[in-house]
């Protein structure tokens, strides 16, 4: 298979990651969506790596999950925290960073 | 057979991004996502990433969507609208733009005239992608990036447990939390104090 073809379900899931972004309220399901996008961006590099034949591409994208892996810990955290302190779980209602 | 395992792995990993937007309720959507990156792992096995795709499975699909589905579960079902819906309208710009983004990025990836993109990439050495491989190369010359990351790992870990702990307040008596040990009383390290400490435990002292 080309490389275009996996950059091709590169650019769908990315797509589909940002919509979900824009469309959802739920910030679970914003950060899922997050992730759909890292993931897209890691099938890229690792693509781009085995059409370069250099494995620095594989290493960029175990950093990104790394990256991926803190932001998932703090977002769930703050997740917790807003339900913890009975305010609704909604990203339309949390405007404020009043508390 | 790498074609149709190519096949098969990008219809599962586009429909597991699909029903992680797409399902109301977001326990549903987690193992939507499980499934999504289950395919992707497949995807970087065809691309030679071995150590990539074992990482995806193991840390993202197993560690990663453990941390979510506990969330989930705790949370509960919060997608019901809460506030004033911002009607369909709104709703389908927001895909009207991501159809655009789409659009775009197909023109940047289809009409680039790279050659090396209809390629099935260039010759590779035994052992690409290998655990071995990449492990020489992130201690030599990525080791800065190597440390940064553990040490981002650790800021994000004490970060969630401060950010997830129960508040004054909303607690119970009797919990400790993370603040108590920065509290502590200063211990002047005396003979009193430690014949008082004696006497407490020896049943308290004869004053009491």
């Amino acid at each position: 298979m080309s490389t275009t073809w996996y950059l091709l379900v590169s650019a769908v899931v990315f797509c589909i990651g940002a919509g979900g972004i824009l469309v959802r309220r739920s910030p679970l399901v914003i950060l899922l969506c997050l992730e759909l996008m890292l993931n897209a961006a890691n099938l890229a590099l690792v693509a781009f790596s085995r059409a370069q034949g250099n494995q620095d591409g594989q290493i960029f994208a175990v950093v990104v999950m790394v990256v991926a892996a803190c932001e998932v810990a703090v977002g769930l955290g703050l997740i917790v925290a807003i339900y913890r302190r009975k305010l609704p779980v909604d990203v339309d209602e949390l405007r404020e960073l009043q508390g | 057979m790498a074609e149709v395992v190519f096949f098969i792995a990008a219809i599962g990993a586009i429909a597991g991004a699909g029903g992680t937007v797409a399902l109301r309720n977001p326990f549903y959507s987690v193992l939507a996502l499980v499934t999504h990156l289950l395919c992707l792992a497949a995807l970087f096995l065809l691309l030679r990433a071995e150590f990539v795709a074992a990482a995806q499975v193991v840390v993202y699909a197993g560690a990663i969507m453990v941390l979510y589905v506990f969330v989930s579960a705790y949370v509960g079902r919060v997608d019901h609208s809460v506030g004033p819906n911002p009607g369909p309208g709104l709703h389908w710009t927001a895909w009207a733009f991501a159809g655009a983004l789409m659009v775009e990025l197909f023109i940047a990836v289809l009409g680039s005239g790279l050659t090396v993109l209809d390629k099935q990439g260039t010759g590779f050495f035994p052992g690409f992608g290998s655990p071995a491989e990449l492990g020489k190369l992130l201690l030599t010359r990525y080791l800065l990036a190597f440390e940064v990351a553990s040490f981002l790992l650790l800021v994000a870990a004490v970060g969630a447990v401060i950010l997830a702990r129960r508040r004054e307040g909303l607690e119970p008596a009797g919990t400790v939390s993370v603040g108590d040990l920065f509290s502590s009383t200063v211990r002047t390290g005396t003979i009193d104090e430690h014949e008082a400490g004696a006497q407490l435990e020896s049943g308290g002292s004869p004053k009491r």
